[in-house]
Formats: structure tokens, C-alpha cells, sequence
């Protein structure tokens, strides 16, 4: 596809979106902010395992994290929901520098195998009322709605533009990211880190930053999602949400934003779609990943060869 | 001081005691059922490199064979509690080792020369795709084996009242566990798969075939595995079917303690884990009793990745 | 090790110096008590028949492994201990036996790697695509697309790297290490599945980088290359430095030949 047809593309795309809940009932704009969320989410993790190949299967961590350090400052010192973005962004990042920090030099599996114990024991910790202020396994409740210039936000199709305008943002931040040194030096950490160190770039830098920041942003997420839901607990950050963010981005195609996006519309959309097989739902995801693997490993909508026009553009411009 | 000492400081004692070696032995039991199915997760890694998450659920899948075997065929009625249980644990072997043999063919041969992210996300699938299979036929809820099948004895051993069950747990599973050391160690057949865990390449130019190795790994393993879920079964007389998942970590924790790819590792290390976690969730907390596993696991991979058996290498650059 | 015998002994003034170093995996010593040392603008080669220990001595140089004894110098500072991307920053470049290219990447992209450390510009100047950060992404694409027309990649910048041919991923190989402006650079059988065109361009290549100023320390079983494009040589066998000198003396030592006798796959 040409640049140009992929911007239309992508225009038509966000001007269908932005039109969508005047056409649908209340259930589902609730269930476009759900793919919104998870989309918001797989982004994040994408530059963890798409961008830097790094295997993160604790997301969920750092997603509870942020919507955890939202709630208690919601609830206990009452600062406007939407406030503690940042610092939830900060919180989630931090914690997973820290948790990182010892780690990140393992091999692939390894990781994988350390995240999942992250996340496990996050969960645990919430469960146990740790330091007594995450209310145990009834989770937080009362949180407030967000207030956005005076208008609270409460209705499914408030939520939804605030949800959708963070993703359409973390879109145009994270192609920017992509194409710049940063986002290259993530790429040669996944095609090969040795060579990478070999050219001079400190490898175990980039693990931690894009570590940190893809856990800043899911931290992030998990504030919008305690504003939505205004009551949060252990149980919506469980281990499957990570398989299921996981699952989004190698299914989309790692490393494509395109891809990830229409990877959460399915996964997350089409059990919405066929609720009577709901009980079947991950075993179909199961069989999915398996067939994938074999048939077509690199995703649905896998990332170009090149990344960036721009670059193509700067060395057309230099080139012979 | 009377005041701090309810009872008389000597019986005090001697409970402590009691009870440190009821959690101890409790501690082995668990520990042997962990290195039972870390035996099958560090096989596979040494052969293939690969951590065959699936593992987990083929266990649930021992627990479960059990529990129908033992509810249909009444094989106990029959045959009487020892030789019923025994017919009972290597017909679950049997099985399991069989959808092991499946498993490999099906979600790894394929992905045999992909990048090593494919497989993992193929063995991923493989284990929701068999938990969710399981949650389809019998239903999410926990199933529970028939109490009357176990002579509820408990055995007297130095003065010690220790369940039988708990007893012939820790026997079947040391057995099981020096039978394929010696397999491993003493046979032709065991050569050959420590030949390849070591240089698949170099193991297929001296004449072994290598693919008859990676199927006999897929076959003992999830045997060994199978019969630690039937264990399980007969243990706690609880069984789910996302259970895999929590004894998989677990066990996979073990694998790694011992040193992955190590086979007397994954023993040694099943067994220290076990007991870590029920003396940590006696005398620590019970509540974070599923953490413990995930620290031990965090900690010997900062301290030692290589596990305590494990020796060092340095990867080819 | 005498001066008699034509061999450079190890000083301070040569630009990278190796004292005795030690590198043994379990029960394996691949490289046992070698010293050598490479002279400001030279052109080194270190040859001996394969497992000779010649690419553990060039991740040794490069931190890739650490010596279990011995001390590795440039420019007068100690490598040991260094983190690899540190070395490389102090003006090391390499390149890999079995190529170790960013195969999903373009060749740009690849050369662009080299040109990482001298760059600027993190994750919000990247997210912003900030002016600054303009000028530096161009300024380096400019630098990286002048390497890759040094080494004949100047039409290909966006083909992506494993639709190479073999020889050009070498070369690509070759332009990424040079981006980074090395003093010194370490080619490990630079040659290496070359046909005879590609492997004499390469001697030229190899003379135009001489030419730059940057010196070059290389393993090569091509002894046309070697005998061609050396001054001195460094001999390796089971680890042990055997022989050391220019072609010619090396070409007649015994203990050389006697090394070489029997491997048919040198000469
Ligand atoms: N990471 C490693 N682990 C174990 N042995 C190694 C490692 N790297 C190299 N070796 C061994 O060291 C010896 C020298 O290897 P190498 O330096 O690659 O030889 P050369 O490049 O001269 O052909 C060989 O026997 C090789 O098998
Ligand atoms: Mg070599």
C-alpha cells in the first residue's frame, strides 16, 4: 500500500470511529471503550515485545499499578481522578524499572517467566491488603468521576472519546517514536542485541526504558480504567488479561500499530459478537494461536519491511 | 515469665516439633509431586530449549484421567486399594504420555526451525487450547475424587502420625525419580537424549535420531507428569482444571532452582521448593503461600541463573 | 618472545595491546597466554587453522567474553571489564564471523545503527520528532548513506538487509562498523564466502580504509588476502600464539607450517 492510501485509510477509519456512538446503543460504546482500553494497553506492550522483542507476559502489573495508585489517591486524598495520570504513569514506570533492573540481562524465556511472577505476585500482594490500603479482594471503591473542564464524565459515549483520544494520541506519539533513533535502536535489540552492543549502543539501557515506558503507559491506562469503572480489585488484573494483551499484539503483527488495533477489535470485539459461545471463547484462542504460529507467524498485519517514510524520504534526499 | 508460657514449656516444645516435621514431611510430599512435573518441563527445555507450557495442563489432564478411571472402573473395588491405585497410575501414565506424544507433534514439530517466539506462543496456545478443552467436558467447578476409595491409616514412623497417602507419595515419587536417573544415566537410550540436550547437531552426526529422542522426552515426561496429577487427586481430593497453571510455575520454578536442562537439579530443586513453601506458609503466611514459589523464583534467577546444579556457560557470540 | 625474532613486543605506544590473556570455557582453553600488539595504522592479521581460539580473541578484545587472566589495553586505557558498547564508543569496530546483520532491517537502517552513539535524542525528543531531533536523524542518515557508498552499498540503502547477497552483507557489515568511525577496526573473516572478484574488491576496500588512517586487525583463511593485505600476522594454534612477524618470515617458520600441514582448506 502507498502512503497515501494508507492515510485515507487510516481517516476513514478515525472518522467512522468518532461518528460510531451516534449509531450504537449504550452496551456497545461500552464494549468499543473495553477494545479502546486493551488497545491502549497492547500499544504499550507492543513497544516492550514488538518494538524490542522483549517477552513481557506481566502487564497487568503494571496496568493494576497505575489504576491502584489512581484509586488511593482518588479515595484517600481525593485529587481529581484524571490528576494522577501522570503520577500513576510514574508509579507503574518506576516499579517496573525496579522489578526490571535485576532481570533484564536473562534470556528471552526467562523474562517471560519472571514477568508472569511479577504479575502474579502483584496480584497476590492486592489480594492480601497490602500495607493495608489496597482493600484486599474487594478491591477500591468510590472513586470519582472525571471531570474535564467543569462537564463530568459519565456516560458511556463520554468515555469513549476520552478513551478513543488517548489511543488516537499514543498513535501519533508512538509513530513518531518509531521511526526515531529510539524507536531504532528497540528494533536492533530484537533483530539481534549482540550485534547491537557490538555497534555501540548499550543494549541493557534500551530494555530498561522501553520496559519503563511501555509500563508507564499501561499504568496510565489503568487510571482511565479506575475512572471508568470507579470501583476497581485484584480480579480484573489477573494473568489472562496478560496472555490476553500478549495474544493481541503477535496476533495483530509485533511491531504494527495497524495490527495491534485490529487484533484488539477481534479479540476483545468478537466474543462481544458471539456471546452464546462465550464459554468456548478461549479455547478458540488457544487453537488461534497455535494455527497461527504455523500459517502465518508473522501476525495479521505485520509491519513493513522499512520503517517510516520519512526515512526513505531524508535518504532519497541525501542519495545518489 | 509463667504468663508467657500458657503450657508447660516441655509439651510446648514437643508440639513445635510435631509440628515442624508434619509441615516438613507435608512440605516433601508437595515437593515430590513439584520435581515430578519439573522432570518433564527441564527434559524438554535440554532437548528442545523450549518451555513447553502445556506441561502444566497435562498434569490436570493426570488428575482428571484419574478421576474418571477410578469413578468408572471402580478399579479399587476390584482389585483392592494397592494394586487397584497401582494399575490405576500407570494406565493414567499410559494416557497422558499419549497426548504428550500428541501435543509434539502437533504444536512443536511444526515450529521446529522458527524463531523461538513463535514456539513459546505456540506452546502458550497449546496450554489454553487443553485447559479450556478440560473446563468444556467437565465444567469449571472443582471435582472432588471419591473419599471412600482411601484407607484413611495414618502410620506411625518414629513416633510421628504421618497420613498414609503422604507417606506413599514421597515413596512413589523418590522411586520414580531414581528409576529415570538410572534410565537417564545407565542406558543407551538415556545417552542419547543427554547427547542431544547437549549439541542436537553433533548428537545427529554420530548416528542419533534426534527425533526419536524429542518423542521419547514428550512421552516420559508427560508420563511423570500425568501420575503427579493423580497424586495431587488422591492428596487433596481437589481438582480444577486451571490447576496446571499454579503446579506448572511452580514446578517450572523447580526446574530452575535445580539448574534448567539438569535432571538430579530438577529434583533437588522440587523438593527444596517444596518444603520452602510449607514451612514459609506455616511460619510465615499463609496467605501468600502462591507468592513464595514466585520469590524463590525471581531471587535464584538474580543470584544464580544457572540454578544450583546448573554450571555456567557462556553463550556463543 | 625476542625482538630478534621480528615480533613487536607489546608497548604502550601500539594502539590496542594484548598481555598475556587467558580465556578457558569449562575445561577448554581457547586462548592460552597470548600477547600481541597493534601498531597505529597497520594492517594486522591473525590466521591459524579453525578453532584455533581467533574469534575468542576478537570477543575478548570487544568484551563479548571476559579474559580469565591477562589484560587487554587501547589507547593506553584497560578494556577489561568493559561493557561492549563502552569498547566500541573508545573507537573499537567490529564484525562477525557468521554475519550478524539486522536481517528484518533495511540497509540504511543497518548502517544507521553504527552512527547510534554519536547521535542524540531519546524518548521525547522521538515521540516529538522535535527540530533538533530532525537535524540529527538527517545529519546521520547523510553519514551512514557516505559509508555505505564507500563500500559499494550506495544504490540498495532501502533493501531490506537479508536480500542480500552474501558478499553485500559482509560489505553491510563492513559500512555499519565504519559508521561508528572506529581507530581501529576488527574484521573476522571478512572473506568468508566471497568468490575471487568479490574477495580481490575487498583487498582494495580494505587498502581504502588504510587510507583513512584507521587501522585494522583481521582473521582470514584467504592467505592471498592475508599475504596481500598484511604487514604482520599473528599465528594461533590450540590457543597459543606460535608465530608472529611479517608474511614472509611467518611463511617460512616451521612451526607454521607444521601447524598448517594436514588442514587442506588454507592456501
Ligand atoms: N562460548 C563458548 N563456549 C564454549 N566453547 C567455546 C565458546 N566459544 C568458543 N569456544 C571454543 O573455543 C575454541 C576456539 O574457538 P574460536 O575462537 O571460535 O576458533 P577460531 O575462530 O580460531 O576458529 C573452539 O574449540 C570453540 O569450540
Ligand atoms: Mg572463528
Amino acid at each position: 500500500m502507498k502512503p497515501r492510501l494508507d492515510w485515507i485509510g487510516a481517516g476513514l477509519f478515525a472518522a467512522l470511529l468518532a461518528v460510531a456512538p451516534l449509531f450504537l446503543n449504550a452496551y456497545q460504546v461500552d464494549v468499543l471503550n473495553s477494545i479502546g482500553l486493551y488497545a491502549l494497553l497492547a500499544l504499550g506492550l507492543n513497544l516492550i515485545l514488538g518494538e524490542a522483542g522483549l517477552f513481557n507476559m506481566g502487564h497487568a502489573a503494571f496496568y493494576a499499578m497505575g489504576a491502584y495508585t489512581a484509586a488511593i489517591l482518588n479515595t484517600r486524598y481525593q485529587i481529581p481522578i484524571l490528576w494522577t495520570l501522570p503520577l500513576s504513569g510514574l508509579v507503574a514506570g518506576a516499579f517496573a524499572l525496579a522489578v526490571a533492573r535485576p532481570v533484564v540481562h536473562l534470556r528471552g524465556d526467562y523474562l517471560l517467566i519472571v514477568t508472569i511472577g511479577v504479575g502474579e505476585i502483584v496480584r497476590i500482594a492486592l489480594v492480601n491488603d497490602v500495607f493495608g490500603i489496597t482493600g484486599g479482594a474487594n478491591g477500591i471503591f468510590g472513586i470519582n468521576r472525571p471531570r474535564v473542564f467543569g462537564y463530568i464524565i459519565r456516560r458511556p459515549e463520554d468515555f469513549f472519546y476520552l478513551i478513543w483520544g488517548c489511543v488516537a494520541l499514543t498513535i501519533f506519539l508512538f509513530l513518531r517514536l518509531k521511526r526515531s533513533r529510539f524507536g531504532r535502536a528497540l528494533n536492533y535489540l530484537r533483530e539481534d542485541a549482540t550485534a547491537a552492543e557490538g555497534s555501540g549502543i548499550n543494549t541493557d539501557y534500551y530494555k530498561l526504558a522501553v520496559f519503563g515506558l511501555g509500563a508507564a503507559w499501561a499504568g496510565m491506562a489503568g487510571t482511565l480504567f479506575a475512572a471508568k469503572m470507579t470501583i476497581i480489585s485484584p480480579e480484573s488484573f489477573s494473568f489472562w488479561e496478560s496472555v490476553v494483551l500478549f495474544m493481541i499484539v503477535i496476533l495483530g503483527g509485533a511491531g504494527s500499530i495497524p495490527g495491534v488495533l485490529l487484533a484488539a477489535f477481534l479479540v476483545v470485539g468478537l466474543p462481544e459478537l458471539f456471546r452464546e459461545f462465550a464459554g468456548a471463547r478461549m479455547l478458540v484462542f488457544g487453537l488461534v494461536m497455535m494455527v497461527m504460529m504455523v500459517v502465518r507467524p508473522q501476525g495479521l498485519w505485520p509491519a513493513r519491511g522499512h520503517q517510516g517514510f520519512s526515512l526513505a524520504a531524508l535518504a532519497r534526499a541525501v542519495g545518489p | 515469665m509463667s504468663q508467657f508460657f500458657p503450657f508447660p514449656a516441655t509439651l510446648n516444645l514437643a508440639n513445635l516439633v510435631e509440628e515442624f516435621f508434619q509441615q516438613l514431611t507435608n512440605g516433601l510430599a508437595v515437593g515430590g509431586i513439584y520435581a515430578l512435573i519439573a522432570l518433564g518441563y527441564t527434559m524438554v527445555y535440554g532437548v528442545l530449549k523450549l518451555i513447553n507450557f502445556a506441561h502444566g495442563d497435562l498434569f490436570t489432564y493426570g488428575a482428571y484421567l484419574g478421576l474418571t478411571l477410578l469413578t468408572s472402573l471402580a478399579l479399587t473395588d476390584r482389585l483392592g486399594f494397592a494394586l487397584g491405585v497401582l494399575v490405576l497410575a500407570l494406565m493414567v501414565m499410559g494416557l497422558v504420555a499419549v497426548l504428550g506424544a500428541i501435543l509434539e507433534r502437533a504444536a512443536y514439530r511444526p515450529l521446529r526451525q522458527s524463531p523461538r517466539l513463535s514456539a513459546v506462543v505456540s506452546a502458550l496456545g497449546a496450554s489454553i487450547f487443553l485447559q479450556n478443552t478440560l473446563m468444556l467436558i467437565y465444567g469449571a467447578r472443582f471435582q472432588v475424587y471419591p473419599e471412600n476409595i482411601l484407607p484413611a491409616t495414618t502410620l506411625n514412623i518414629f513416633g510421628l502420625y504421618l497420613p498414609l497417602m503422604r507417606v506413599l507419595i514421597v515413596l512413589a515419587s523418590v522411586l520414580m525419580m531414581v528409576a529415570l536417573y538410572l534410565f537417564i544415566q545407565k542406558t543407551k537410550i538415556g545417552t542419547a537424549i543427554r547427547a542431544a540436550a547437549i549439541d542436537q547437531d553433533a548428537a545427529r552426526l554420530m548416528g542419533i535420531d534426534v527425533n526419536r529422542v524429542i518423542m521419547l522426552v514428550f512421552l516420559v515426561g508427560p508420563a511423570l507428569g500425568g501420575v503427579a496429577g493423580l497424586m495431587v487427586g488422591l492428596y487433596y481430593g481437589q481438582i480444577n482444571f486451571t490447576m496446571g497453571w499454579v503446579y506448572g510455575m511452580k514446578a517450572f520454578t523447580a526446574a530452575i532452582l535445580g539448574g534448567i536442562g539438569n535432571i538430579p537439579g530438577a529434583m533437588v530443586g522440587g523438593l527444596l521448593l517444596g518444603v520452602i513453601e510449607a514451612l514459609g506458609a506455616a511460619y510465615i503466611s499463609i496467605a501468600w503461600k502462591d507468592a513464595i514459589a514466585f520469590c524463590v523464583l525471581i531471587l535464584i534467577l538474580i543470584v544464580r541463573p544457572t540454578g544450583l546444579l546448573g554450571e555456567r556457560v557462556a553463550d556463543k557470540v | 618472545m625476542s625482538a630478534a625474532d621480528g615480533a613487536i613486543a607489546p608497548t604502550e605506544s601500539a594502539l590496542l595491546t594484548l598481555r598475556e590473556v587467558t580465556k578457558s570455557f569449562g575445561g577448554l582453553t581457547a586462548v592460552n597466554g597470548v600477547s600481541f600488539a597493534v601498531g597505529e595504522g597497520a594492517v594486522v592479521g591473525l590466521i591459524g587453522p579453525n578453532g584455533a581460539g581467533k574469534t575468542t580473541v576478537f570477543n575478548l578484545i570487544t568484551g563479548n567474553y571476559q579474559p580469565n587472566h591477562g589484560d587487554i589495553h587501547f589507547t593506553g586505557q584497560r578494556l577489561n571489564g568493559l561493557r561492549t558498547h563502552r569498547i566500541i564508543m573508545l573507537g573499537i569496530a567490529r564484525t562477525f564471523q557468521n554475519i550478524r546483520l539486522f536481517q528484518q532491517l533495511t540497509v540504511l537502517e543497518n548502517a544507521l545503527a553504527g552512527c547510534h552513539y554519536r547521535m542524540s535524542g531519546g524518548i521525547l525528543a522521538g515521540m516529538l520528532w522535535l527540530p533538533t531531533q530532525r537535524r540529527v536523524e538527517k545529519a546521520a542518515v547523510e553519514r551512514a548513506v557516505q559509508e555505505l557508498e564507500f563500500v559499494g552499498l550506495g544504490q540498495q540503502t532501502l533493501t531490506v538487509a537479508k536480500n542480500l547477497s552474501y558478499g553485500d552483507q559482509r560489505r553491510l557489515e563492513i559500512a555499519r562498523a565504519l559508521a561508528t568511525q572506529p581507530r581501529l577496526l576488527i574484521l573476522d573473516e571478512p572473506a568468508g564466502g566471497m568468490n575471487e572478484q568479490e574477495t580481490e574488491a575487498l583487498i582494495g576496500l580494505i587498502e581504502q580504509i588504510r587510507a583513512r588512517g584507521i587501522t585494522i586487525l583481521l582473521i582470514e583463511h584467504d592467505m592471498r588476502l592475508v599475504m596481500r593485505a598484511c604487514e604482520k600476522l599473528v599465528v594461533l594454534e590450540h590457543g597459543g600464539k606460535i608465530a608472529e612477524g611479517s608474511p614472509e618470515q611467518v611463511r617460512s617458520d616451521p612451526r607454521v607450517i607444521e601447524a598448517y600441514l594436514g588442514t587442506e582448506d588454507e592456501v
